[in-house]
């Protein structure tokens, strides 16, 4: 499978980087190489066999649903580029 | 007065603890090898010496009332992915600007309980993406070595460049580094240093700045396999929370250095030997292969049919997990931020400008092969040829197989700014084919300095391991280490 420039520009769309036109064509000719790279999974065969989801055998640990941590406000916006009042602020999303 | 930078952690333990010297001239000295050396090969990318003389001074009250942890004012340097209290934190990303979290690692907690120094954050690839610290946005580190005769400025390897640079030109007696490819493994071998990527599971992910979460593994980087098994006993825990954090208690791995390795079985893959790979690289591995014949262990060839779909399988699981991890770099909670005239146009140009083009391109690969459609092609394909890649060393461990010898690259070290490697993203992949392997099935592997190329370059063997069972790789490496010897390069830079 290969993608062509549209598809570049739409998973770059769908990944939130802007990319410009000169980007993507160049990107389009690298994201082909690795994917033409990744190919040769296909000679691999694959019946039957299960994906693996974890290399530890181990079932995930769970902790007791009880609040831990917190009243921390003032640290979690310590590295906001902008904030007020312990709010993040962004630009306008709604009209 | 000897020369304090060149101890290794073993010798400045006992060197402290005798009171020879104190750990504040300790750290005064690697202090001056940093100021020397940083200008010429870039390690650190932020150096704490304030922070660090006032540790090594509590380190000395430690010491001189008898309460000395494991590596008590021990100087160390931190690879730019741990997360340390109001230093400078940004994984050598430019999206990160500024960014200094108000918490600790466990791994770096861990050593500083255990009394070490902290001497700076260390250069790497951005977001640890690349395999010649090329893609750091604090620019190249370089390697300490050079080619016999030759000027021309070589890379350390990636992505803990920075963690192996700053070790081989003693910038600091050990560092951590992080292996998600083989980042911890190829750039030890580029600069004849040690470094070992433990059993997933066996150190804390908390705190560590998220690559690829199925494959991250944080390990040391060290001069010799001792104080790679020293600094691993201290970087290890059980930790509540990191879910994939296993219960089994750290052992003492030091005890396995030293204990014959007679009797022992050694696997050796027929297919790692690559097509195109240097006669080298192969007088290497069969020299090793001696070696540890020498001392009597026994040696057994071993089929591992899949390990060249370890890479392809990688470069879909890795960018995948990747596009996944990377999303919350929005500009708005931490880091840069690029106006836009809407939400969505200030996220886009945010990281548009933020990431390294390495660092899209893995993103950009991740989100397609995740998008509708393709999922089953690529993703869930990768993860069953997974299972095929652990199925071949569970075959082999069952076999009775303890550890198994293979090259940890399939060169030495290469120019900074190769057209040949740059031109084409997958070259740059192939660096990482002896090392991607243990990754993708969770294992131990170690890469252990074992000998000089016909320029003079060092060269690595990595020993894999069953999982957990660190302590054999340790056992095995330190009989490589007696019969290679150790290397060091000239001192060219200052």
């Amino acid at each position: 499978m290969s993608v062509d420039t549209d598809t570049v520009k739409r998973v770059a769309r769908l990944a939130r980087i802007r990319v410009s036109e000169d980007d993507a064509t160049r990107m389009t000719g690298e994201l082909n190489a690795i994917l033409g790279f990744v190919e040769q999974l296909d000679e691999v065969n694959i019946d039957g066999v299960e994906p693996l989801n974890s290399v530890v055998e181990q079932t995930m640990k769970k902790r007791e649903d009880a609040v831990t941590d917190g009243n921390k406000a003032g640290e979690i916006i310590a590295n906001a580029p902008a904030s007020e009042d312990n709010f993040f602020i962004v630009p306008k999303v709604v009209e | 007065m000897t020369d304090l930078t060149k101890l290794t952690i073993a010798e400045a333990r006992d060197g402290l603890k005798n009171k020879d010297y104190t750990s504040l001239e300790l750290t005064e000295a690697f202090i001056g090898n940093i100021e020397a050396a940083n200008k010429a090969l870039n390690a650190y990318v932020t150096v704490t010496a304030d922070k660090a003389r006032d540790m090594a001074k509590a380190s000395d009250a430690k010491l001189a009332s008898g309460e000395a942890g494991a590596l008590e004012g021990i100087p160390l340097g931190i690879k730019d992915l741990f997360a340390t209290r109001d230093v400078h934190t940004q994984a050598c990303s430019h999206i990160l600007d500024g960014f200094k979290p108000p918490y600790e690692s466990t791994v770096t907690s861990n050593l500083w309980a255990d009394g070490a120094v902290m001497l700076g954050k260390l250069n790497m690839d951005e977001f640890a993406m690349g395999s010649s610290n090329e893609t750091s946005y604090y620019g190249p580190v370089i390697n300490p070595w050079r080619k016999q005769g030759s000027n021309q400025d070589l890379v350390p390897g990636g992505s803990s460049g920075g963690s192996a640079t700053a070790v081989a030109a003693r910038m600091c007696m050990g560092a951590t580094a992080t292996d998600t490819g083989g980042s911890i493994r190829q750039p030890a071998a580029f600069t004849g240093t040690v470094g070992i990527k433990p059993t997933y599971g066996r150190c804390s992910r908390w705190g560590v700045v998220a690559f690829a979460s199925s494959l991250d593994q944080a390990g040391p980087i060290a001069q010799t396999v001792r104080d790679s098994a020293i600094l691993l006993k201290s970087m290890a825990s059980v930790d509540p929370k990191d879910t994939t954090s296993v219960d089994i208690e750290v052992p003492d791995y030091e005890a396995a250095i030293g204990k014959s390795v007679k009797g022992l079985k050694i696997g050796i893959p027929a297919e790692y030997r690559m097509d195109g790979m240097p006669a080298e690289i192969e007088e290497l591995w069969q020299k090793g292969i001696q070696w540890l014949k020498d001392a009597g262990a026994e040696v057994v060839d071993i089929a591992m049919p899949h390990t060249k779909y370890a890479l392809p399988a990688y470069y879909i699981v890795a960018p995948a997990e990747a596009s996944s991890n990377l999303a919350r770099y929005d500009g708005v909670r931490y880091g840069l931020r690029v106006p836009g005239k809407d939400i969505v146009e200030m996220y886009e140009n945010t990281r548009a400008e933020g990431f390294g083009e390495e660092v899209k391109r893995r993103i950009l690969i991740g989100t397609y092969v995740l998008s509708a459609g393709y999922y089953d092609a690529y993703y869930l394909k990768a993860q069953k040829v997974r299972t095929l890649i652990k199925r071949d060393f569970d075959l082999a461990w069952q076999n009775g197989v303890d550890a198994i010898l293979t090259p940890a690259t399939p060169s030495a070290a290469f120019g900074v700014a190769d057209q040949a490697l740059h031109s084409d993203p997958v070259k740059m992949y192939l660096n990482d084919i002896f090392t991607v392997t243990v990754n993708m099935a969770g294992l131990p592997g170690i890469s252990v300095p074992a000998g000089l190329d016909k320029d003079g370059l060092p060269l690595g063997l990595q020993l894999i391991g069953k999982p957990f069972d660190e302590s054999t790789l340790f056992q095995v490496g330190q009989v490589i280490e007696d019969a290679a010897g150790s290397f060091q390069p000239e001192k060219w830079w200052s």
